[in-house]
C-alpha cells in the first residue's frame, strides 16, 4: 500500500505514525510545501521570543523519518486525479497513491478590511508568517493585534518580549468571550495589565492606514480612534485550506466534507484535522475542529481506517489548554461561557487573582459534573475525564477534589478553601473534603 | 534565511550593575598582580564586594522587574547564552582557571601557591578565623565556588519565584554548599579534625571508601570512625533507600555540590545540553564504564590492602592516580565547569559522574520516582526538552503521553516549571503502573532510543 499524505502537520504526521505502527510494510509519503520536516505550529511563538531555535520545535530529530521509512517530499501538491489515483506536485512529478489523506490545515481569515494587504499586516499561522513577523517587527515601537482569542494574546506576548508595545483590539466586552466566562476573562485581563499591554475592549478594526511606501502606519478602530503603529497582527481565526480538494472536485463546504470515518466523497481519499468538516458532528460538537489535540486525534483515527480497521472519529471528553502570559488555563468537558439552562456553576477564585476553578454540573439531582475550567491550577486530565464519563455528582467530586490536583510538589493546596467556598455557595449539599492531593489515590 | 534582528537594548540600570561585575573581575586581576600585600587584600575584597553586589542587583533588576513566571526571552539570541563570543570567552576563562588551579597553583613547600598565590594569600585572614590555618588553593577554590552558588542561587530564587518547588530546591543546594561543603569542613579543621565533606560520597568522592582514607580516618578515633560509618552508610544504604522513595534528585539537585553549582551558576546554560540521540549514546558509553572503572579500582585497592600488598602490586594505586587525574580533575573540573557556557552545566553529571550513574541505575529500576505526563495535553512545543540540563528529550515522552523514567533525570523540575500546558509533574508514586502511558493518547510504539 502506498499512502500519500498532503500536509506534515500534527494530523498528517500522527496518521503516518499510526499507519507505520499498524502496517509496518506500508509505503508512506508525506508532502508539504511549508517545511522539509514536521514542526510544532504551537511553538512558533517561542522561536520569535528566543526561548527556542527553529530546530528545537521539530518534535522528531531528522534521522527519525528515514529510520521509520517515512518519505518526505518538500513540494506543493497542485492537483489530484482521483480516477488514476495520482497526486501532482509543482516539481512536475505525479505521485501514484493507493490511499490519500488530505491534512492541509488552515489558512488565516481576513475579513476584507481596507488596507489589509499593506506591508506589515499579517497573521501568524505558518513558518513564512513567523519569518515575516521577525522581519517586519524589527525596530518598531508599536504593533496592533486584532483579535481577543488565543493567537491574539500570543502575538501580544511575542511583541512584548521584544519591548514592542502591543495594543490589542477585542471585539467583545471581555477577552475570549465565546469561550471564557467573564470572571476567567478578568483574570486574563489582569495578566494584560501586569504586563502593561493595553487592551481595547468592544473595539473592532475599521481600516488599516498605509504610508506612501505601502507600509502600515496606523489603524482606525470602530470606536473612531486612530492608533499609530508599524505592524498589524490579525488574529481573527482560521478557515480550512481546501483549495486542492475543491480543484479536484471533492465535496466541500467550509471545509472538506467527511463522514465519521473521515472519508471524503471520493474513494480512497480521506481528510482530517483543521481542513476537514464533519457532515454530521456528534451532539454538542462542532463540525470543524482547529486544535492541535483534535488534529492529533483525527490523524490517529484516520490511520486506523486507512489500515483496514474502520474507526469512527469520537472526540471523547473535550479538553483544551492554553497559557496567557503567566496564567495557565485548562478546560475539560462542557464549559460554556454563558449561563446555560439546566446547568449550575460553582466558581472559586483565589484572592491573588491567579488561581480559579469553575465546575459545571447539572441543576437536577444528583447534580452530575459535566465540565471544568481551571486557571492557574493544573488538573489531572484522566481524573477529570473519569469524573465526567462516570457522571459523578458534584458532591463526590468536591469531596475527592485532591485526586485531580496536578500542581507541582510544595505548591499551595487550595482544596480546603475551594470546598469551603462550595459549601457557602451551595449550602444545601454540604461537602466534607475527604481527599487532598495524593498520587493515584483517585476516585473510583 | 531566518531573520534574527538585534536584541532589544539592555536597560541602563542593568548595564550599570553588569559594569559593577566587570569592575569586580578587573579588581580581581589587580589583586592577582599587585605587588603590595595590603593593596592586594583591598583589591581582593573590593572584587568580591563588586561581583556580589553587581550580581545581586542585576538579578533583581532583570528578574524582579517582571511579573513572576517563566522568563526566557531571548535566551537563544544572546551571545552569552547561545554559544556566542561572550560564551566562548567565558568558557575559555573558566577552563583556564581550572587548569591554573589544578596544575599551576600547588604549594611549593614554602607557602607559595604558583599563579594563584596572591589570591590565596588574600584569604589567609578568613581562613585563619574559619579553619585556624592559612589559606591554600583549595580554600580559595571553595570560597569562589560557594560564592558562585550563593550569588547565582539568589538569581535563581528571583527567577523562579513563582515555583515553590524551585525555591525550596534552590535554597537546599545553597544550604548544603554553604553549610556542609564549606563551613563544616572548615570548622572540623578548626577543631583539629579531618577535613570531611558529609555531602559527598563514594563513588563521586571515590577516595572515601579507599582503604587509605578509611584507615587514616579510623586512626583518628571517635569523629573519624563516625565519618567512615557515615560515608559507608550513605553510599551503600541511604543512597538506595532515598533513591527508592524520591528518585536521584534527593542528591543530584538538592544536596550535591556539583549539582548545586549547575543549578545556580549553570542555570543560564541549562538549555545548551545536547538533546540528540547521538549525545545520549555518548552518555551511556561514558558514564557506565566510568562507574565500572571506579568500582574496579576500589576493589583492587582493597584486595591489595587485604593481601598486604602482595596482589597485583601497586596496580590499584597507579590506576587510582590516573583516575584522579583524568576523571577527578580533567573531566569533573576542567571540562565539567569550563564548558558550562558551551555544553550546559551538567556535562560532568551527565557523561562522567559515577555517583550519577549509580543513582541513575537505581532510579530507573528501583524507584518510585517518575515524571508524569498529564493525559494528552502535550502540544510538542519543546520547552521541556529545551530546559533539560541533562539533555533528555523530555518531549518524546510527553507527546506520547508516557511518563519520563530515565536514569539521567536529576529531578530539577524545570520541565514541569517551563511547560506552558501543565503537562509534566514530578511524582513519587507507587511502583505499580510507573511505566504506564496515558490511555488518552495512543503511544506510537516507535522506539526513540536504541
Amino acid at each position: 500500500m502506498h499512502l500519500v499524505i498532503v500536509g506534515n502537520g500534527i494530523t498528517g504526521v500522527t496518521c503516518a505514525l499510526t499507519v507505520r505502527r499498524l502496517h509496518p510494510e506500508a509505503r508512506i509519503t508525506l508532502v508539504s510545501d511549508e517545511s522539509a520536516h514536521h514542526y510544532s505550529r504551537t511553538a512558533l511563538m517561542y522561536v520569535y521570543m528566543g526561548h527556542l531555535r527553529l530546530q528545537d520545535i521539530k518534535p522528531y530529530e531528522d534521522w527519525f523519518w528515514p529510520e521509520q521509512r517515512l518519505s518526505l517530499v518538500h513540494a506543493t501538491a497542485t492537483a489530484l486525479n482521483p480516477d488514476e489515483q495520482l497526486l501532482f506536485l509543482n516539481d512536475g512529478t505525479a505521485l501514484p497513491y493507493d490511499q490519500l489523506l488530505l491534512a492541509t490545515g488552515s489558512k488565516s481569515k481576513r475579513y476584507g478590511w481596507p488596507g489589509q494587504h499593506l506591508a506589515g499586516v499579517q497573521s501568524l499561522y505558518s513558518l513564512p508568517d513567523l519569518e515575516a513577523m521577525a522581519r517586519d517587527t524589527h525596530g518598531i515601537s508599536r504593533g496592533v493585534v486584532v483579535g481577543g482569542g488565543l493567537i491574539g494574546v500570543e502575538l501580544a506576548e511575542m511583541l512584548h518580549s521584544r519591548r514592542i508595545e502591543p495594543v490589542v483590539l477585542v471585539r467583545d466586552g471581555h477577552y475570549w468571550a465565546s469561550v471564557l466566562p467573564p470572571a476567567e476573562a478578568h483574570l486574563v485581563d489582569r495578566q494584560f495589565q501586569e504586563n502593561q499591554v493595553p487592551v481595547r475592549y468592544n473595539t473592532e478594526l475599521q481600516e488599516i492606514l498605509g504610508d506612501a511606501q505601502g507600509r502600515v502606519r496606523a489603524v482606525r478602530t470602530t470606536a473612531g480612534d486612530e492608533i499609530a503603529c508599524q505592524w498589524v497582527g490579525l488574529a481573527t481565526g482560521v478557515r480550512p485550506n481546501i483549495a486542492l480538494a475543491t480543484a479536484a472536485g471533492i465535496e466541500t463546504d467550509q471545509g472538506i466534507l467527511v463522514d465519521e470515518l473521515l472519508r471524503t466523497n471520493l474513494p480512497n481519499v480521506y481528510a482530517a484535522g483543521d481542513c476537514a468538516q464533519h457532515r454530521q458532528p456528534a451532539a454538542g460538537e462542532v463540525p470543524i475542529e482547529q486544535l492541535w489535540y483534535t488534529g492529533r486525534m483525527q490523524g490517529e483515527t484516520v490511520g486506523h481506517t486507512i489500515c483496514g480497521q474502520p474507526t469512527p472519529y469520537r472526540r471523547g471528553v473535550w479538553f483544551n489548554s492554553a497559557k496567557f502570559f503567566n496564567l495557565e488555563y485548562q478546560t475539560y468537558g462542557q464549559a460554556p461561557a454563558v449561563a446555560t439552562a439546566g446547568l449550575q456553576q460553582f466558581y472559586w477564585e483565589h484572592e491573588s487573582g491567579r488561581q480559579a476553578l469553575r465546575v459545571y454540573f447539572r441543576a437536577e439531582a444528583p447534580h452530575v459534573v459535566v465540565g471544568f475550567n481551571a486557571m492557574g491550577l493544573r488538573l489531572r486530565q484522566v481524573v477529570c475525564e473519569q469524573w465526567i464519563q462516570a457522571r459523578t455528582p458534584i458532591a463526590t467530586v468536591m469531596a475527592q477534589l485532591g485526586a485531580a490536583n496536578f500542581d507541582p510538589e510544595f505548591f499551595p493546596q487550595h482544596e480546603l478553601a475551594i470546598v469551603a467556598a462550595f459549601n457557602r455557595q451551595f449550602p444545601e449539599q454540604p461537602v466534607l473534603l475527604k481527599q487532598r492531593k495524593g498520587l493515584f489515590a483517585r476516585f473510583r | 534565511m531566518f531573520v534574527s534582528p538585534p536584541l532589544p537594548a539592555t536597560p541602563p540600570t542593568e548595564k550599570l550593575t553588569l559594569a559593577g561585575v566587570a569592575g569586580g573581575l578587573l579588581a580581581l586581576l589587580l589583586a592577582l598582580t599587585d605587588a603590595d600585600p595590603g593593596r592586594r587584600q583591598l583589591w581582593f575584597y573590593a572584587a568580591l564586594g563588586l561581583v556580589s553586589s553587581g550580581t545581586l542587583a542585576w538579578s533583581w533588576l532583570k528578574f524582579g522587574g517582571h511579573p513572576a513566571g517563566v522568563q526566557q526571552d531571548n535566551l537563544w539570541r544572546r551571545a552569552s547564552t547561545a554559544r556566542g563570543a561572550v560564551a566562548w570567552a567565558t568558557g575559555l576563562a573558566l577552563t583556564g582557571f581550572y587548569v591554573v588551579l589544578y596544575w599551576f597553583s600547588d604549594n611549593d613547600g614554602l607557602g607559595h601557591f604558583g599563579l594563584l598565590n596572591n589570591l590565596v594569600h588574600a584569604l589567609d585572614g578568613f581562613s585563619h578565623s574559619l579553619r585556624a590555618r592559612p589559606a591554600d588553593q583549595w580554600f580559595l577554590y571553595g570560597t569562589f565556588y560557594t560564592l558562585a552558588v550563593l550569588l547565582m542561587g539568589a538569581r535563581a530564587l528571583w527567577k523562579y519565584r513563582h515555583s515553590r518547588y524551585q525555591l525550596i530546591r534552590t535554597a537546599s543546594v545553597m544550604f548544603f554548599q554553604l553549610g556542609f561543603a564549606f563551613l563544616l569542613p572548615g570548622l572540623l579543621q578548626f577543631f583539629q579534625q579531618p577535613e570531611f565533606y558529609f555531602t559527598y560520597f563514594w563513588p563521586l568522592k571515590y577516595d572515601y571508601l579507599f582503604p587509605g582514607t578509611v584507615t587514616s580516618l579510623l586512626h583518628n578515633g571517635g569523629v573519624g570512625v563516625f565519618m567512615v560509618f557515615w560515608g559507608a552508610v550513605m553510599s551503600l544504604v541511604a543512597t538506595p533507600v532515598l533513591t527508592y522513595y524520591f528518585g536521584k534528585r534527593w542528591y543530584c539537585s538538592w544536596v550535591c555540590g556539583c549539582g548545586g553549582l549547575a543549578e545556580t551558576a549553570g542555570d543560564p546554560y541549562r538549555h545548551l545540553a545536547d538533546k540528540s540521540r547521538a549525545a545520549w549514546r555518548w552518555e551511556v558509553r561514558l558514564i557506565y564504564p566510568i562507574l565500572g572503572l571506579i568500582i574496579l579500582i576500589t576493589a583492587l585497592l582493597w584486595a591489595h590492602f587485604a593481601t598486604g600488598g602482595t596482589l597485583l602490586g601497586d596496580a590499584g594505586n597507579v590506576a587510582a592516580k590516573w583516575y584522579g587525574f583524568a576523571i577527578g580533575s580533567v573531566f569533573s573540573g576542567v571540562i565539567g565547569v569550563g564548558f558550562y557556557p558551551l555544553m550546559g552545566a551538567r556535562v560532568w553529571c551527565r557523561f562522567g559522574c559515577p555517583m550519577a550513574a549509580y543513582l541513575g541505575l537505581l532510579q530507573k529500576h528501583f524507584s518510585r520516582f517518575r515524571i508524569s505526563t498529564n493525559g494528552g495535553q502535550c502540544i510538542s512545543c519543546g520547552n521541556c526538552s529545551n530546559v533539560c540540563e541533562m539533555g533528555i528529550d523530555v518531549q518524546q515522552y510527553a507527546q506520547r503521553g508516557a511518563p519520563v523514567v530515565r536514569a539521567a533525570c536529576v529531578g530539577c523540575g524545570l520541565c514541569s516549571t517551563a511547560c506552558p500546558r501543565g503537562v509534566l509533574n514530578l511524582e513519587n508514586g507507587p511502583r505499580e503502573g510507573r511505566l504506564q502511558a496515558s490511555q488518552l493518547i495512543h503511544a506510537d510504539s516507535l522506539r526513540i532510543l536504541s
